[in-house]
This record gives C-alpha cells, structure tokens and sequence, in this order.
C-alpha cells in the first residue's frame, strides 16, 4: 500500500485518482501509524514551502516521514519535492526535510514568466529507475516558481527555461519531481508506475 | 523549453457535450468524460469544458462531470463558464479542475481575479477574454457571446488581468471566431507583446495551417479549438505532426 500524506495541501486527489487508473493500492493518510505500516510514501502538495513544513509538523508528520522515507520508495511530487531539501526560502527561510541537501529558491529566468507553468521536457543527467521504459523526447507537466539547487550527482533529470531547472531527484529510496506525473498523461502514468515497481 | 499545447474545448450542456449546429438547434452529442478521454488519447495537452448550461441547478451536474473526467483523463483540466465567485473556483477545484477560467464576471469585477490567485494561486486562474475589432484599429471587450460591447481596449484588460494576478490569457476573436479563416494574428500579436502570461489562441483555425501560423507568427503559447476536432477534420495528433515538421516544440504521444 502507498501512504499519500494528506496534511491540508490541496488537490492531491488527483495523486489519488491516478494510482487508482493504475490499480495500485493507495490510500490517502495523515496518520504516523499508517506511514509506518505502508509500502511506499507519497508526499504531494500544492502551497508554499512554510507553509507545508508547518502543516506537517501541526501534524506531527515531520520525524516519521524523515525516519520511513529513508527505509522505503518515497515521492515528493512538486511542493512535496522542494520539502525533502534542506531549506526553502519561500518568503522567508524555512528547514526543510533534509532528506536531500540542497535549497529551494526563486527561480529567475530572463524574460520568461513566473510561475514556470506547462509541458517542459526531460533532459536525463543519469539512470534512474523511475526513468526506466521512456524514450529521449518525454514532456512533462510542470507549475512552480521556485526550484532546488543541489548536487548534480543527486539529479536524475534537469528541463531547460531560462536555466537548468531541477525536475527530477533521486538519493538512495527518496525520489522528487518538481512536475506533476499525475498530471502528465501517459510519461506521467509510467513514472508513477516505476515508482510502484520499487516496493 | 515549453512545448506549444493544442488544446481541444468541450461545450457541455446539462452534462453532455453539444455543439451548435446552427443559430437555432443545438445538438446533444456525447459523454464528456468520454470525450475528454478520446482527446488525451490523441494527445491532447490540457482539456477545456466549457459549461454553457443556463441554470444555476445545472453546475451540480457539471461538477459531477469534472470529477469523473479527473479519474481517467491525466492531463490538465480547465473548466469555466459560469463562473461568478470565490466558492465556484473552489467547487470547481475540489471536484478535480486544474485551472478555472472566467470571463464576464472578471470584467464586471475585476478584483474577482486577485481573490482567486491569492486563495489557489495564478496558475489557476485563465482570465477569458472575448474581443473584437474596432473601426479605429484598437480592440474591444465583449460579453455575452459578443453581443454586449463592453467599451473596454482588450489589450489593456489583458494587462490589467496580468497585475491582478492571472495566470494566463485565453484570447478569442469574435472576429474569426467560427468563420474558420484562421487565427487572428494581429490581435494575438497586440495581446502577446503587452503580457509575459502565456496567451492561448482561440477562434478561426479550420486547418492544420492556421495551427502552425499562429505558432510562427504570433508568441502564442497555445492553440484551442472546438469544432475541428470535435468534428473529427482534424485529430490532435495529425495538427501535432504538423507542428513537429514545422520543427515547432510539441510534445508527441
């Protein structure tokens, strides 16, 4: 079973809506217990960084998730991505999840609009199983106006828009994409389906 | 870099698709979820439903729909019509819209605008504009399936849309618009280079040229139609392979 942490952040039926397409068991939980308990961890969100952590801590969410995300398949899918790095600077700075180092800021690409809103595609920077079975022409759905900087090694796929933009992460069990697979049609479907695979 | 996105449009009506076939009769056709799944399957890039239902019972109906729509079709979802207040765009969100678009009331109220982006933010909120040509060159805003001629210059509305929070612009031309000679480029063009928010063009295409016209020549961001896909002249994948041999960046399936 996938925990879908559900700590207020909205629309994350849709995160939902497509595991069920994909007949994986999921259920949508804000309790430790269940966290423990599942196969693999689903952390989604819309928001802003300061937000969230204060959400999930309100929720007590904040240790159980760094504990089980390093034992088993963990997602963070956008908002959920940017909260596995060490710090945000959404408004004003903020400890994140630390589960990768690296920090997420405001994103300040020349001449293009904020927030970075539609289909970007994938550039590999290295093998990464929730890659496996796509193609070199993949797009992705992508609505954000900050991004994480962190280590090359840690990045399974950058998207170009102005700059390098991290969309893809990957350390040990815990994954970040920056885009919505849920909201990707088919490369999305078999990115969430990857994950799946690892439990 | 973005991929240019096509973008087929459902007019739905007490939840079933219809499509004018005249003036007079309007025609029930189909399932929406139905639909919108055949559109994602020929690649579509987002989906719009527009709710052309009179009655205020009937958004029941159409939120219904939304939530159906959002267990099978993954892609984005952008639903409008209708929609008047803060608690439509969070009906219409909760029920599995991705963005809401709204049109009349944003003109007759524009702070409407910033409420919405402030609550679910900008990339949410598609601020509809209906415009045509003015003997004087400029362009004006209409309401009302362009009956109602609100003396506002569409190109300053677009800019105003854009400082209250809007995430982007769907631009019809009631000058083009079901006359299938093609995109209005020139409006596009005025609209375009006055906001950095991604501009969709609607109204006019009637062939796979149009689409890469309005790629070329105008800074378009997407390209939606109704009737052309809907009545199968063209699939999305067939404007699609077009745009690729034009080497415009789309995304395939």
């Amino acid at each position: 079973m996938i925990a879908i942490v559900d700590y207020g952040a909205g629309n994350i039926f849709s995160v939902k809506n497509a595991c069920d397409y994909l007949g994986l068991s999921a259920e949508l939980t804000k309790n430790a217990e269940d966290i423990r308990n599942a196969d693999g961890i689903i952390l989604p969100g819309v928001g802003a960084f300061p937000w969230a952590m204060n959400k999930l801590s309100e929720s007590g969410l904040v240790e159980v998730i760094k504990e089980e995300a390093v034992k088993k398949p963990f997602l963070g899918i956008c908002l959920g991505m940017q909260l596995i790095f060490s710090k945000g600077y959404e408004f004003e700075e903020t400890e994140g999840l630390g589960l990768i180092d690296g920090e997420v800021r405001l994103m300040t690409p020349d001449d293009l609009s904020i927030p970075h809103i539609g289909w970007n595609k994938l550039e590999k920077n290295r093998d990464c199983p929730l890659l496996k079975g796509l193609g070199d022409d993949e797009y992705v759905y992508f609505v954000h106006s900050y991004s994480a900087r962190c280590a090359d090694e840690d990045v399974s796929a950058y998207c170009g828009y102005g700059e390098r933009v991290t969309a893809l992460v990957n350390r040990g069990t815990v994954y970040g994409a920056q885009f919505h697979p849920e909201k990707s049609g088919k490369t999305g479907l078999k990115i969430l389906s990857n994950f799946a695979d690892l439990m | 870099m973005l991929a240019k996105r096509i973008i087929p449009c459902l007019d739905v009506r007490e939840g079933k698709v219809v499509k004018g076939i005249n003036f007079v009769g309007i025609k029930e056709v189909g399932d929406p979820v139905e639909c919108a799944a055949e559109y994602d399957a020929q690649g579509a890039d987002e989906i719009v439903f527009l709710d052309i239902t009179a009655s205020h019972e009937g958004r029941g109906t159409m939120l219904d729909v939304v939530r159906r729509t959002a267990r099978k079709v993954f892609v984005p979802l952008t639903v409008g019509g209708g929609i008047r207040t803060i608690d439509d765009f969070r009906d219409t969100l909760r029920a599995g819209a991705d963005k809401v678009s709204v049109n009349s009331a944003a003109v007759k109220n524009p702070q409407l605008i910033r409420e919405a982006a402030d609550i679910f933010g900008c990339q949410c909120v598609v601020v509809a504009i209906d415009a045509k040509k003015c003997p004087d060159g400029h362009y004006t805003v209409v309401i009302n399936g362009g009956r109602i001629d609100m003396g506002i210059d569409a190109v300053e509305w677009a800019k105003q849309a854009e400082a209250l929070g809007a995430g982007e612009i769907l631009l019809t031309s009631m000058d083009t618009d079901g006359v299938k000679g093609g995109f209005d480029i020139d409006m596009l063009n005025a609209v375009c280079s006055a906001v950095k928010i991604p501009v969709i063009a609607s109204g006019g295409c009637g062939s796979l040229k149009h689409f890469t016209d309005v790629f070329e020549q105008t800074g378009a961001a997407a390209a939606l139609a109704a009737s052309l896909f809907h009545y199968k002249e063209l699939t999305v994948g067939e404007v699609k392979e077009e745009m690729k041999h034009h080497n415009i960046p789309v995304r395939m399936v």
